[in-house]
């Protein structure tokens, strides 16, 4: 189960790639291979304020619904179109293609490093 | 992300990270682990979820074919001069009147005239049945054909640790089964459906019966293939390796699901359970009220009532399901609830049963999903969603 080393987590399955003060989002391998094959995204609008911690969206399988929290406070910059128009992308490429949203964040977040990360699913 | 797995689905994701100790395996676990199945836990069995990908699966199945292991389902033998009429009192069917060789779907009716299951049984010789139920309700039926037993001339034996369960389902069915080196099956080409054949698997001395029965819970063609335990495995290998060019692949319990779902067929603890009347299932017609006398028989004979609810195929647009527990709306009036209900990978739409109020149950009444605070209109449609092509 791939956990890069270049990115950092939530305990919700997700992960962050910092860069400056945008984070771009998305949910982890493990995440989507517990989830099977995606098939619905919703997504939270650009412009949206988003609060860590609420649900801003849903992805959805074949045999399962999972809810996608904020994993910071922030402003959403950008919304992948492509995953919204084939949800499967997030199972193929889930740390490239598959990523979610990017948000425009002020502090400094509290998250997972890899090691702790692999550490909760079990690696 | 949480998951919120769908408490109708046999699969839940995320997995838990560590099967329960105590979960039975199937004797096919290592074939399996070897093809990199993924697990869940189902009615205590740890039994695969997918191999690939649950739509890669499901549409194999469809177009070609795919192999699921069903070992998990219960077997009892039923045998004795007093079978036919033992069966007859202890199930909603008349399975006297089945003939040798043939196979009935049937219930196991509680004397409120609710399931405690939905078995199919077949019948080997005029005093020798085989009742083969869900994996869920394995003691239950066990329980209920054991006290309905008293003064009757009959053995039951449960023979679920036993004998292995093998799932061949798909339009390439018949072609893999005759090249499957070891297989022979006297008279595949002439099987009728809900019949069965003899078998054998192996060679001299490693040589298994095996009751190859043209059944199946997919909507497809196909077979299900029951054989000793400890001979599933070289069954299973050989069956892939000569299903191969032809497209089989190993299918798991989440394709499972979404098949059964599109061909319409009740999955208990969902459309079926004790709080559910045969008919108000579209099960009517399996209950033989013409029978003497059978466990349940007053209650059904009284009926649900005209308010009880009626499960319907409901159909949406868009890419968003409805999952078992979602309410059925009309207007802003809750009509209902959904007891199965995904986005159908065959037909491209979601689509759902639901038990809702007769007054709604029309084909192409208009009706709400609430889909998560959501509204989203669907149709009643007429079950199932798919039907093969003769």
């Amino acid at each position: 189960m791939s956990v890069p080393d270049d990115l950092q987590y939530t305990a919700e399955h997700e992960w962050i790639r910092l860069d400056g003060d945008i984070a771009t989002v998305g949910i982890t391998q493990y995440a989507a291979d517990a989830l099977g094959d995606v098939v619905y995204v919703d997504l939270p609008a650009v412009g949206a304020t988003l609060a860590a911690g609420a649900i801003v969206g849903e992805v959805e399988s074949t045999k399962s619904v999972g809810e996608l929290y904020a994993p910071l406070d922030g402003e959403v910059v950008e919304s992948n179109a492509g995953v919204v128009d084939s949800p499967e992308t997030i199972n193929a490429d889930p740390y490239g293609e598959g990523w979610l949203v990017k948000l425009r964040i002020a502090g400094d977040p509290a998250l997972l490093s890899p090691a702790e990360y692999r550490a909760l699913i079990g690696q | 992300m949480i998951d919120q797995p769908d408490p109708a689905a046999p699969s839940q994701a995320p997995p838990p990270a560590a099967a329960p100790a105590t979960a039975r395996r199937s004797p096919l676990h290592d074939e399996h682990v070897a093809l990199g199945a993924s697990f869940t836990d189902f009615a205590g069995w740890q039994m695969p979820v997918r191999y690939s990908s649950d739509l890669a699966e499901h549409h194999a199945v469809r177009s070609q074919a795919g192999l699921f292991d069903i070992s998990h389902m219960a077997e009892i033998a039923v045998t004795g001069a007093g079978a036919a009429g033992f069966l007859d009192h202890a199930l909603a069917g008349r399975l006297s009147a089945l003939a040798v060789g043939h196979a009935k779907y049937s219930l196991v009716l509680a004397e409120s005239g609710g399931v405690i299951d939905d078995l199919i049984v077949y019948r080997r010789a005029d005093d020798d049945y085989l009742v083969v139920a869900n994996a869920a309700n394995r003691d239950a039926v066990v329980a209920a054909l054991t006290e309905r037993a008293a003064g009757h001339d009959v053995v039951l034996d449960d023979q679920t640790d036993r004998i292995a369960l093998i799932a061949l389902q798909g339009p390439a069915s018949a072609a893999i089964l005759a090249e499957t080196p070891g297989l022979e099956i006297e008279a595949l080409e002439s099987l009728r459906y809900y019949a069965y054949s003899d078998g054998a698997f192996g060679w001299g001395d490693a040589r298994a019966d095996v009751m190859v029965a043209r059944t199946g819970y997919t909507g497809e063609d196909g077979v299900e293939l029951y054989l000793p335990a400890e001979h599933a495995p070289a069954l299973w290998r050989a069956l892939l390796a000569a299903g191969q060019p032809h497209g089989l692949v190993p299918a798991g319990l989440a394709a499972r699901d979404t098949l059964r779902l599109e061909a319409g067929m009740p999955l208990y603890g969902h459309e079926l359970g004790l709080s559910i009347q045969p008919s108000q299932a579209g099960l009517g017609r399996v209950v033989v009220t013409a029978k003497d006398d059978f466990v349940g028989k007053a209650a059904i004979e009284r009926g649900p009532g005209d308010d009880a609810p009626v499960l319907v195929g409901l159909a949406a647009e868009g890419r968003r399901a409805a999952r078992a527990g979602y309410p059925v709306m009309s207007g802003e009036e809750v009509v209902g609830e959904v007891t199965s209900g995904a986005l159908s990978p065959t037909l491209g739409h979601p689509i759902a049963m639901a038990f809702v109020h007769p007054d709604h149950a029309a084909p192409g009444a208009v009706l709400d999903l609430d889909v998560r605070g959501s509204r989203i209109p669907a149709t009643v449609v007429a079950l199932p969603f798919y039907r093969r092509e003769a």
